[in-house]
């Protein structure tokens, strides 16, 4: 139809520069662009045509897909290299083969492959289809209306119509919504999994269009870049017939994929379609990545492919010197050459040579890369499996993005991590604020959130606490009611909360984000309510009474300004939870914002007039003067107030009537009990979890944004109504400036306001700056470093800090600024850098307001894991773009830091500083002895390096460990090439490595210095998007699947719902992945080594001519058939540590990291020993058969017999956990040999030359002989090495084989309980939480009960001796207890069940996680460390307590402290000699 | 209005997104098999551990071997069937391109590879344009020295008496009925193998080395084992058959024997060495010590490695037991 459109591209790359130009489609009277195709031209004139809608993702076609597969497969050396040596084999001259048979192999390795990126073409081609037959509304010229199309018939230019909840076909530019502000929101979470919405806006021009959008009329020009995968920017604008031109702004672009929401219906006109879509763009395949273990495989390889060429070289040598000698005397056996000439020694030895290697091909495996592939998808398969990396609460499981690096997380060193997202949960909850000088503690919502964690920890124990709330709201004031109330039904909720209701709530938040109780409820300060309110109705007042508001005072209308900052300064949209997105509008007629100069001149020039530069033009001659602006404004709004006034007294609020808090806080909760949905909840959707809290915590204070509008935001407050704010511009965060502001015409007063919200470091430099003369100059300075001071202790209490400020603009500074400002918004070039400078002239001389602290929680178990990984000897890097007190606070609450532990601060304001300070410290870090003294350096450079705390003095052994905190600026100098190495040198000294104020670059930087200088293998972690180029340079990279999008998990290798399952996925899985594969890998080597030696030792008794005595059938297809299964079932589920194992101890892991299981000792030892084996199992035969009539292949045939019992007997000696699946793959492999053998050696009797094997192996099966040897053989060539691991097992085992002793022996002591109960009186409960507990068999669970509670054993240790830590106190302190333990394991049980009956609140904690103990406790940790300890020494007994629970009484809940206290020594007895084994192991 | 699609279903572009089905989880199922909980025995290699192991296997190897170490010296008596075998040394049969220069198809009889033998017969294919029946360097070097046993009974007689060498029953069945056979057709042999020739080696065609029908052409037997390529340079193959007449006298009894060798092989040009052996066989093959020595080696060793594991493992155990206590 139009072979123009046709012709296109598949991702066409960007062209030269220039830019594209779209018209309508619906005019096909345009000369240059044929008929329909007319749509679209590029400036220059001749250019290719764009794409259309249809997608394609498929890479081949009928035809080209054989072609091209193949191309795609030769990309691999290895397939190079096993064709090229199947052709050699046609080469009559030394041809080893049958032609047709060498290539067997490679031809099926290269099928198999085939078919499966087939198959999967097949699959992309199916979703193709169906998304292509996606209908859509275009508008058709020839029907004059909407028409149903298929998506993949759109074409650019096109008209499409949308409704609700249909998704974007193309990229759209918005030129009609029904909405009347011409807006329309949109959900991008098909495109970054970010859940909330986002606003679009109508093209200017477009959106005052009274009529319904008609796209005939539309004869517009639409310019605007060529296509490009940047999702945040788009640049454009359109030429309207009359030549007008408007810029064009991502506001104004519907993304492909994007889901139109709340908004009913919209038409655009396609920009880019199909694959020019910007969502399309940005969808690369999957990554490719190699894992340091096939590297050094490659290696070994190599290796391998040089012993092949010394054997051929060898025995091309040996050969031409057996020609030369045998030859001359026409020896009978010598046969000439075809022509009948003989041939010379030296030709002889080059074919000699190029035969052997085809011979020993085997050598380099052909189904090595096969088999390493298919290991590694079924690695990834149970690692997706994994129960314990399923994340109930998200429904979201691990998820392996990159097939080929599972082994890589065995053998991580550094890990990298992100702070905000990755170690928090990202979930803003308001702290506390300072505003004007003053701090409101908030302690009653610091109590709050305190009780939240509890009732995450302890969901039992409600009872008695509730007794202590509900009295401690009697004396205290509202709040305690309040919150009463509120922990009320959030307890029951949780405790009714079965796992579906948890689910429901989580699928809810997730739809709207950021709406947990937690993060809405904030109690707030009586004091500052009190002040709030206050204002609030001074104002109220005031304004009834048309007085200005200059009598409020200035702390005051600091206040007032500082709530109104917190509302209204951000992006949140505003929706209501009954009518999900659907926006709350009470619409007043408002005049759009301000957009044009001429806009501007005309609603302000009265005052401009009038008001001669006095810059504070004082509010009565504003009002006044601009009356014809802006009295429309005003009396709306009175009239509005007064009519919402109406419509509350309608309603039985008293809210509004009470004039104090106390009665109103009554209200609420009387309010509450009856209906607790009637008062209307607003949901609010922000694009950070920051916003989201601030407005919430605006809200406590009755100062709740309602709704917001593109032109207008409106507050309402309990007094003055709904204040509606026109706002004029909003100048969005971004990561430079660090800051947004609004600005806003304020209703009350009618001034222009900016206000701006930013991080402290910046807002503090912007302040005006205010002179000391005047008391009001000084108080605002006394203002100022009082907030400093505040902002500090939010800093060092970890809490995430903005300040908040305003700016008064006069009309005439206001005007300045919006002239740039315009100019920069239509500008079509470099437009984001005017607005940023446009942006910086307009945030200056602010006035400060406030600021506020926000909490952002530890995730679960951050702690915990941390320390674990510390065990496993990860080196822990936290990359953190936040303050370096809040960084330092968090990294102590998550211990990363200990508070015994020297902490060297880098801050350097000079190359030369940072130079200078890092020479001092390694000064400082070599010369500290056993004495470490304190010093505190302090140059005349503002920098600092000082030990925090001295080392405490019983540590002096080991020395404290070192911690380096450095900020942003001292570590860009640290990375210059002249001192990375001295950065690196440091870092490598302390345990802990933390970097404040990093920007992403600089992550990426430093994981890059570590990866290429120290050779270390490296992770990165992290949740967004400025985590992506960390997440990328890592040789691992982990992203979190969280709330801020999904761009980190789209670069990431891995994907966690939380960072606690990371501990699982590195010690359990990437110990796993590593070991099996590193001993699959060694495993393989060895076998082909065997296999092949056994023919290399053949060559001395053949005259060296390449003769091989095993069949050429076997040889070829030993390895791919016969010897295959085995060794893939072994690599895929071999355990040699039980994953309980590992998690008690981590320290486990430590042998991927060093590749203790693959280093080159290990490769060689493994080729000495096939060298070694293959001696045996040539040698065996031959003696057995020296001198006798045998045939060469009735000789070969038991070879070949013997090294498959040799490999499989091998296997089984390394082999950690025999299930039935390896005894089946094992017999597998020996019956489908015999089966084989059989059939062929009678399926032809005069086939297959030269070896023609008719009837061999049955003539083998009746001599006695056969068995002999292949009983005597394989046996023979395995004592050694079984004698050997014998040996090393018993005097030198290495930490793994310890592990899984201890782990035996576990299981062992805990035998005796379960016997007895298996005699009979098993509860019927206990059997039933035996398999709830997710384990399957009793003896599983028991050995998971074991692991249990040594794991919580370990965790003992703080109650002892909060300071002493790690295991040597455990062993201290229990060996003692232990003596006086009566000897023997049944002891255990015991003391279990007598605690047991009196803590039955605690057993189900133990069903839910092992490492879940109280993390809250350790966030506030030190007072309440004696109680946590008490807590997980419960759990500790509830493992047991599980096991022999009789009766279950709730009643001795209270008593069960003291009484625990008194019997818990019992239990850890045993436990403790376990682990006291353990260490004696170690 | 297309208001039922489930904005969900985008699957271009966008990365996989989170799933919207809510009544669908994505909880993993909880089975041993993906949750790596199947049952496993899991052995743990120590002295403790393994040394039953290397006791069983001594305490089994050793009578073996003895078993083996004695019928193999038993073979010495000359009762029952004797067999008579050639042996050569030094004779590379498993040469690469010796053990190719053969055509199986017409050593079969197949009519068009008699005529037309396969290329691996080079250059042993064709001989003045006939082609060579059969064909290749194996068969070109049959073994042809003549081998007659007499038995010079006693002093007072002193004409050799031949003892009777069984031609037949030396060739594996199926090589004899399945592998190897003659071309078809009518007539004799002769006629059968019309329009080839012999062997450059060979004084007389194939259809001339045996007088009885059944054991000429192909399936002459002293061909089908001389085919049998041997693995090793130094081999015997089986020559002849002396049956065992009655039960009363040895087979070969006691005296003095006269062998008469028609020296046609020559077996200097490679400096191989010609033998004749004769030797009864047993359950399990002619005479060989190896097998039994090497079983009461193995076990003997295994047996002293399992000893020094028990003492090793004793005191491996009082060790840790003093450290645990």
């Amino acid at each position: 139809m139009e072979p123009a459109g046709r012709r296109r591209r598949r991702r066409r790359r960007r062209g030269d520069g220039g830019a594209r130009t779209v018209r309508s489609g619906l005019h096909p009277g345009l000369p240059a662009l044929g008929s329909r195709g007319a749509r679209l031209g590029l400036h220059g004139g001749c250019a290719p045509p764009a794409a259309d809608n249809r997608l394609k993702t498929t890479k081949y076609t009928l035809l080209s897909f054989v072609p091209k597969n193949l191309f795609e497969q030769f990309h691999r050396l290895a397939n190079v290299y096993f064709v090229l040596i199947a052709l050699l084999n046609f080469a009559p001259a030394v041809n080893a083969f049958q032609p047709g048979l060498a290539l067997a192999p490679v031809l099926f390795i290269l099928a198999v492959t085939a078919l499966k990126d087939l198959w999967e073409d097949y699959s992309r081609h199916r979703s193709d289809l169906a998304i292509n037959h996606r209908g859509c509304l275009v508008f058709s010229r020839e029907e004059k209306k909407y028409v149903h199309r298929f998506w993949k018939e759109i074409h650019v230019g096109d008209f499409v119509r949308l409704h609700c909840n249909e998704i974007i076909p193309a990229d759209v530019l918005l030129l009609s919504s029904s909405d009347p502000d011409g807006l329309c929101h949109i959900e991008t979470a098909n495109l970054d999994g970010e859940t909330n919405l986002k606003r679009r806006q109508v093209v200017r021009g477009f959106s005052e269009l009274v009529s319904e959008f008609n796209p005939l009329t539309f004869t517009s020009i639409i310019e605007c870049e060529k296509p490009n995968n940047d999702l945040s920017r788009f640049r454009g604008c359109i030429i309207h017939s009359n030549g007008e031109k408007a810029g064009l702004h991502k506001e104004n672009l519907l993304l492909r994929g994007c889901t139109i929401r709340n908004t009913e219906a919209v038409v655009g006109i396609v920009i880019y379609a199909g694959h020019e879509t910007k969502a399309l763009l940005n969808n690369s395949g999957p990554r490719y990545k190699r894992s340091q273990l096939e590297r050094q495989m490659n290696c070994d390889v190599l290796w391998c492919v040089l012993l092949l060429i010394c054997m051929s070289l060898f025995s091309a040598v040996g050969h031409g010197l057996w020609v030369r000698r045998y030859q001359e005397k026409k020896a009978l056996f010598d046969v000439p050459e075809a022509d009948g000439s003989s041939l010379s020694p030296v030709t002889a030895a080059v074919y000699s040579f190029l035969t052997m290697i085809i011979v020993l091909q085997v050598l380099i495996p052909i189904s090595l890369y096969v088999s390493i592939e298919i290991v590694k998808v079924c690695q990834v398969y149970f690692i997706n499996q994994d129960l314990d990396l399923y994340d109930e609460e998200t429904d979201s499981q691990l998820q392996c993005r990159a097939l080929n690096i599972t082994e890589d997380l065995g053998q991580i060193q550094y890990i990298f991590s992100d702070k905000t997202g990755t170690l928090t949960e990202n979930k803003m909850v308001f702290r506390r604020c300072t505003v004007s000088g003053v701090e409101y503690s908030h302690d009653a919502n610091a109590q709050r959130l305190a009780r939240y964690q509890e009732a995450d920890s302890e969901e039992e124990e409600v009872v008695p606490k509730r007794g202590s709330w509900s009295q401690r709201g009697s004396i205290g004031s509202h709040q305690g009611v309040r919150m009463m109330h509120r922990t009320q039904s959030t307890k029951s909720h949780r405790r009714t909360g079965s796992r579906a209701e948890a689910k429901r709530a989580s699928m809810l938040s997730r739809h709207t984000a950021f709406s947990s109780p937690m993060e809405k409820d904030i109690t707030p300060d009586p004091k500052l309510l009190e002040k709030v309110s206050e204002c609030d109705k001074g104002l109220a007042i005031s304004r009834h009474q048309e007085q200005p508001l200059a009598h409020l005072s200035p702390e005051l209308s600091d206040i007032f300004d500082f709530f109104i900052a917190l509302t209204i300064c951000n992006t949140v949209v505003v929706t209501s939870p009954d009518q999900p997105r659907q926006k709350v509008r009470v619409r007043f007629e408002l005049k759009s914002p301000v957009k044009t100069i001429e806009d501007f001149l005309r609603r302000f020039t009265p005052s401009r007039l009038t008001s001669v530069c006095s810059s504070t033009g004082s509010l009565a001659t504003n009002k006044s003067n601009h009356k014809s602006g802006s009295s429309l404004l005003s009396n709306l709004s009175n009239d509005s107030v007064f009519l919402k006034l109406e419509e509350r007294l309608g309603q039985p609020a008293p809210s509004l009537a009470s004039n104090g808090y106390s009665s109103q806080a009554e209200s609420w909760a009387s309010e509450r009990k009856p209906e607790p949905g009637q008062e209307q909840e607003l949901r609010y959707e922000a694009e950070s979890p920051d916003e989201a809290a601030l407005v919430y915590a605006a809200r406590a204070y009755n100062c709740a944004l309602v709704d917001r509008l593109p032109d207008q935001v409106s507050v309402e407050l309990p007094h003055l109504g709904r204040l509606t704010f026109e706002l004029l511009h909003t100048l969005g965060f971004d990561s430079i400036r660090k800051r947004m502001s609004v600005v806003i015409r304020h209703p009350l007063t009618d001034e222009i306001n900016v206000y701006t919200k930013g991080a402290d470091s910046v807002v503090m430099d912007l302040l005006l700056p205010c002179s000391s003369e005047d008391a009001r100059g000084r108080h605002q300075k006394r203002i100022r470093s009082k907030t400093q001071s505040f902002l500090n202790l939010y800093a060092v209490e970890g809490l995430r800090t903005l300040c908040i400020a305003k700016r008064v603009l006069s009309k005439e500074e206001y005007a300045c600024w919006l002239q740039g400002h315009l100019e920069a918004e239509s500008s079509l070039d470099n437009r984001e850098e005017l607005l940023f400078q446009s942006a910086l002239r307009l945030e200056t001389n602010l006035h400060l307001l406030g600021a506020t602290g926000i909490e952002d929680r530890l995730q679960d178990g951050v702690p915990e894991t941390i320390s674990k990984l510390r065990q496993a000897g990860l080196q822990i890097w936290v990359l953190t773009g936040d303050k370096q007190e809040t960084a330092i606070n968090i990294a102590h609450a998550c211990k990363l830091l200990d508070h015994d532990e020297e902490i060297i601060t880098l801050n350097a304001e000079s190359q030369e500083a940072c130079a200078a300070l890092l020479e001092q410290c390694l000064q400082y870090v070599q010369s500290r002895g056993p004495h470490s003294t304190p010093k505190k350096t302090e140059g005349n450079v503002s920098v600092g390096f000082f030990p925090l705390c001295s080392a405490p003095p019983q540590s002096t052994a080991r020395g404290p460990s070192l911690s380096l905190v450095i900020d942003g600026r001292s570590l860009a100098y640290a990375l210059e090439k002249n001192l990375e190495d001295k950065f690196l040198f440091l870092a490598k000294q302390c345990r802990s490595v933390l970097c404040c104020r990093s920007t992403p670059l600089q992550k990426s930087m430093v994981v890059k210095l570590v990866r290429s200088k120290l050779k270390a293998m490296t992770l990165a972690i992290g949740d967004g998007a400025n985590d992506v180029s960390m997440i990328q340079v890592a040789d691992v990279g982990v992203g979190i699947s969280g709330q801020e999008g999904m761009q980190a998990v789209m670069a990431s290798d891995f994907a966690v719902p939380k960072f606690r399952y990371l501990e699982r996925l590195l010690i359990v899985h990437g110990h796993w992945c590593y070991s099996r594969l590193a001993n699959m890998v060694l495993y393989f080597f060895y076998k082909n080594t065997m296999f092949v030696g056994l023919l290399f030792w053949f060559q001395f008794y053949c005259g060296f001519s390449a003769s091989a005595m095993i069949d050429q059938w076997y040889l070829i297809f030993f390895n791919l058939l016969f010897s295959s299964l085995p060794q893939l079932v072994t690599g895929v589920l071999d355990k040699d540590v039980s994953a309980d194992t590992l998690l008690l101890e981590p320290q486990l892991y430590k042998s991927g990291q060093k590749m203790e299981e693959y280093r080159p000792r290990a490769f060689w030892l493994n080729m000495v020993d096939a060298a070694f084996q293959s001696l045996v199992c040539f040698f065996i035969p031959y003696m057995a058969y020296y001198d006798s009539d045998v045939d060469m292949f009735t000789w070969g045939t038991p070879i070949t017999a013997i090294a498959l019992l040799t490999f499989l007997l091998h296997l089984g000696i390394e082999t950690k956990t025999w299930t039935w699946l390896n005894w089946v793959a094992c017999g597998f492999s020996i019956l489908l040999f015999l089966t084989v053998a059989l059939i062929y050696n009678s399926a032809c009797a005069t086939c297959y030359p030269p070896s023609n094997p008719y009837w061999t192996m049955q003539t083998l099966l009746g001599d006695p002989v056969f068995y002999l040897i292949c009983l005597i053989t394989p046996v023979t060539a395995l004592l050694p090495r079984l004698f050997f691991r014998a040996l090393q097992g018993s005097l030198f085992p290495t930490q793994l084989q310890l592990g899984r002793q201890l782990a035996k022996k576990c299981r062992k002591t805990l035998q005796t309980p379960k016997e007895r109960f298996a005699q009979g009186h098993l509860p019927q409960e206990l059997k039933a939480e035996l398999s709830q507990g997710g384990t399957g068999s009793p003896s599983e669970s028991l050995s998971k009960d074991c692991a249990l509670q040594t794991s919580q054993h370990l965790q003992q240790p703080p109650v002892c001796s909060p300071e002493a830590s790690g295991e040597p106190s455990t062993v201290d302190t229990s060996v003692p207890l232990r003596e006086n333990s009566p000897r023997g394991s049944p002891g255990s049980s015991i003391p279990g069940a007598a605690v047991s009956g009196e803590c039955p609140g605690h057993l189900r904690r133990k069903s839910l996680s092992t490492s879940r103990a109280a993390p809250l406790q350790s966030l506030f940790s030190l007072p309440n460390f004696s109680s946590l300890g008490c807590v997980s020494s419960l759990s500790l007994v509830s493992g047991l307590g599980s096991v022999l629970r009789f009766s279950s009484s709730s009643l001795h809940v209270d008593k069960r402290d003291s009484e625990f206290l008194s019997s818990s020594p019992q239990p850890e007895q045993d436990l403790s000699g376990l682990q006291r084994q353990a260490t004696g192991y170690v | 209005m297309a208001m039922n699609c489930n904005p969900k279903d985008e699957v271009d572009g966008g990365p996989p997104c989170a799933p919207g089905g809510a009544a669908k989880t994505r909880r993993p199922d909880n089975t041993a098999f993906k949750q790596q909980r199947l049952p496993a025995w899991q052995p743990i290699l120590t002295a403790g551990t393994v040394l039953p192991t290397f006791f069983i296997v001594g305490l089994i190897f050793i009578p073996i071997g003895i078993g083996i170490f004695v019928t193999s010296n038993n073979i010495r008596e000359i009762e029952g069937n004797v067999f008579m075998y050639y042996g050569l040394s030094n004779f590379y049969q498993n040469h690469r391109r010796y053990v190719k220069s053969r055509d199986d198809s017409q050593l079969n009889g197949d009519p068009s590879a008699l005529h037309n033998p396969s290329k691996e017969c080079e250059p042993y294919r064709r001989n003045e344009d006939l082609p060579i029946a059969p064909c290749g360097a194996i068969a070109n070097s049959m073994f042809n020295d003549t081998l007659e046993l007499f038995l010079v009974s006693n002093e007072s007689d002193p004409t050799p008496k031949p003892i009777r060498l069984q031609r037949k029953g030396i060739a594996w069945w199926t090589d004899k009925h399945v592998k190897f056979r003659n071309p078809p057709g009518e007539g004799t042999l002769e006629e059968k193998f019309k329009g080839t020739t012999k062997p450059v080696n060979w004084p007389n065609p194939v259809y001339m080395l045996d007088s009885e029908e059944d054991n000429n052409g192909f399936i002459n037997e002293d061909l089908i084992v001389w085919m049998r390529t041997a693995a090793l340079p130094t081999f015997r193959k089986l020559y002849r058959l002396i049956e065992r007449t009655d039960d009363l006298h040895p087979t070969l009894p006691a005296g003095q024997y006269f062998l008469n060798i028609t020296y046609n092989y020559p077996v200097h040009s490679f400096d191989g060495r010609k033998r004749m052996i004769l030797s009864t066989i047993s359950w399990m093959g002619g005479k060989n010590p190896f097998l039994g020595i090497a079983y009461i080696t193995v076990g003997s060793i295994s047996f002293l490695l399992g000893v020094v594991l028990l003492v090793i493992n004793h005191k491996y155990r009082n060790s840790s037991n003093t450290a645990d206590t």
